[in-house]
């Protein structure tokens, strides 16, 4: 046998030797078999965006796990004497209305930022793609109930239901119930994403011959629905992170996020108001930080859609 | 015709009682004392806390609670305002600024948005598409309250062309800055899908018959291209409703104008939570019925919808 048949091929193959139109019938077995997901990393590698953000993303990982790298100053140690000071005497920003470090706070509230974002991305995806892949696998009844209950929760804006949620919760204020208010109201859209894709991929001829071959109904949703069409998801995912860290920032700003106590780009910002004509570095200083990071995740949300998705790639 | 609005009307049904029992539950089911939570660490006077519990039915079974709710909003009442105002009387006066702040805004973002977005598809890869690419993604990052900061400082206080704050009555030439900063929020993200939109549609057969048959890029462009472009860009603009709401909450805020989403910002910044829930139980309602309102008037310009399933 040549060795390009494999041994389990059923019908004939005739030797390369033998006949030009080897080409039809061979399989090749030692060439990568063509992938979304390799595809997507040849796509991306080639894009300056895509470096741009990793490398963004990867300094602001490291600001928030390691803030004693960036400054040796303490960002709640404040002195009033030094009330809006501008930078200087060891400070490389100056000092806000209340005499902290402008440059310390900042990176202190990386971490805030980034963990919220990542718990509701968490929240997000494991509550879209367990409804989403739910509804769309399952169909009928399960996608009547999971779908109508989508449309209720996707009615209303998450913005406002973190208001209403984090009023009640004035009491347990923290990054987990912030997290919480703010997941718990925006997974629909990713379930809407699944659902759409789950519908198209699961009439595929290899679910139809997991099925004949008595892969239980679970076991395809899992191995084999799932893994094919999980790629809008991840691009929403990525997006959702910025949109998670916005909002944030907006509910800490309006007063109903986390305590004062907690380094926050958006209480930060919401204390600076008052300064604005004053000592205006005090609010655009944490606000170029917010907008950096948003701006790298964004970026990155980007190149992954443009990766994943042929028809972003064609607009290109 | 009468069928699909009937069904589209029915379909309302659930989702109208599921939101507004989400937002009841959301604040009246809570461990402990809601009202109390509701003030968060303030202390009200007893009579106020009296007020809010025999408002709400606190004494009843959730259920009833609930009920009693709904039926209220249904008869037009949404409830008193902390300071004892109705919160239907407050809306009636606040909501005609709202309404011409957000119509300003999504002029000027429909305008300027279809603008570049019609110039960037019909030069895909230029100089000027990849310029407003870049731009588009910055305004997508920047969060609404920034917006309006910059805009305060620079175009208010450095440059002293707008009022930072808006005067009594809000007259329309005060609400221009604010409606622009409004605007920033869907402007990126309407160049963007008019761009994907103009560009799919140019490849489209009709527009190489209209090309072939002789007729001048002037009439291609508007008549052919950019009127079937704007289909999507109208239906973002109804699901973008709710971004705009929380958008005019903060710049309302901000610019002091006084409309409904400052009543709701200075609400939220005082924690008066019953004003609070009432204030979001309307517009979510607002929300609502408008994306139903789209829905109708799509059927009724475009049949393929009417007749879909």
């Amino acid at each position: 046998m040549p060795s390009n048949t494999r041994p389990t091929q059923a019908h004939f193959v005739a030797p390369i030797d033998e006949t030009p139109l080897v080409a039809i019938d061979s399989v090749k077995a030692e060439g990568k078999p063509s992938n979304l997901w390799r595809d997507a990393w040849r796509d991306v590698r080639k894009r300056p965006m895509f470096w741009v953000s990793a490398v963004m993303i990867f300094i602001i990982v490291i600001v928030a796990l390691f803030p004693t790298l960036f400054t040796s100053l303490d960002p709640r140690y404040c002195q009033l004497s030094l009330s809006n000071q501008g930078p200087g005497g060891g400070s490389v920003l100056g000092y806000n209305r209340q005499g902290c470090d402008i440059y310390a706070r900042i990176i202190y509230g990386t971490s805030t930022s980034l963990s919220v974002g990542l718990i509701v991305t968490f929240i997000v995806a494991f509550l879209g793609i367990l409804f989403g892949a739910l509804a769309g696998f399952y169909g009928t009844w399960v996608d009547a109930v999971l779908s109508r209950l989508g449309d209720i929760f996707f009615s209303i804006p998450y913005i406002l239901a973190a208001v209403v949620i984090m009023s009640v919760l004035s009491q347990y204020v923290s990054v987990w119930t912030i997290s919480l208010a703010i997941g718990i109201f925006a997974w629909p859209a990713t379930a809407r994403v699944l659902r759409a894709e789950i519908l198209r991929v699961k009439n595929s001829d290899f679910v139809m011959a997991a099925t004949a071959v008595g892969v239980t109904r679970f076991r395809i949703l899992l191995r084999h629905v799932l893994p094919n069409s999980i790629a809008p998801v991840i691009v929403i995912t990525t997006i959702s992170l910025a949109s998670a860290i916005v909002a944030e920032a907006t509910l800490s700003f309006l007063g109903v996020g986390l305590p004062s106590s907690t380094m926050s780009w958006g209480n930060d910002i919401s204390q600076a108001q008052v300064d604005l004509r004053t000592n205006p570095q005090t609010l655009i200083l944490p606000s170029i930080a917010l907008s950096v990071t948003v701006l790298s995740f964004i970026m990155l949300g980007e190149v992954v859609r443009d990766a994943l998705d042929p028809k972003a790639r064609a607009l290109r | 015709m009468a069928g699909y609005i009937a069904r589209r009307l029915l379909q309302a049904i659930p989702v109208l009682l599921g939101t507004t029992f989400l937002i009841y539950f959301m604040v009246f089911a809570m461990p402990g004392d809601p009202v109390v939570a509701l003030f968060g660490d303030k202390t009200p006077p007893p009579q106020v806390l009296e007020a809010v519990r025999e408002r709400y039915n606190l004494d009843q079974p959730f259920i009833v609670q609930y009920l009693l709710f709904l039926g209220g909003i249904f008869r037009g009442d949404f409830g008193v305002s902390f300071s004892g105002q109705p919160v239907g009387d407050i809306l009636a006066e606040t909501f005609p600024v709202t309404l011409r702040l957000a119509v300003l805004a999504v002029f000027f973002e429909m305008v300027a948005g279809i603008t570049i977005g019609l110039v960037s598809g019909l030069r895909k890869g230029g100089i000027f598409d990849a310029s407003f690419l870049v731009i588009s993604l910055i305004l997508i990052s920047l969060p609404i309250f920034v917006v309006a900061f910059v805009a305060q400082f620079v175009l208010g206080i450095q440059l002293g062309l707008f009022r930072t704050t808006v005067g009594p009555g809000a007259p329309i030439q005060d609400l221009i800055m604010p409606a622009i900063v409004l605007a920033t929020i869907s402007f990126a993200q309407i160049v963007r899908l008019t761009r994907a939109s103009v560009i799919d549609t140019g490849g489209q057969d009709f527009v190489r018959t209209a090309a072939s048959k002789g007729l001048s890029r002037r009439r291609i462009v508007p008549i052919h291209i950019l009127r079937n472009s704007l289909i999507p860009v109208v239906t973002y603009l109804a699901v973008d409703f709710g971004t705009l709401m929380v958008g005019a909450t903060v710049t309302e805020g901000i610019f002091n104008v006084p409309g409904v989403g400052r009543t709701l910002y200075q609400a939220i910044i005082r924690g008066e939570g019953p004003t609070v829930v009432s204030f979001v139980t309307v517009m979510v309602l607002i929300y609502l019925v408008i994306n139903l309102l789209v829905d109708l008037l799509y059927a009724v310009l475009d049949p393929r919808i009417r007749y879909a399933k």
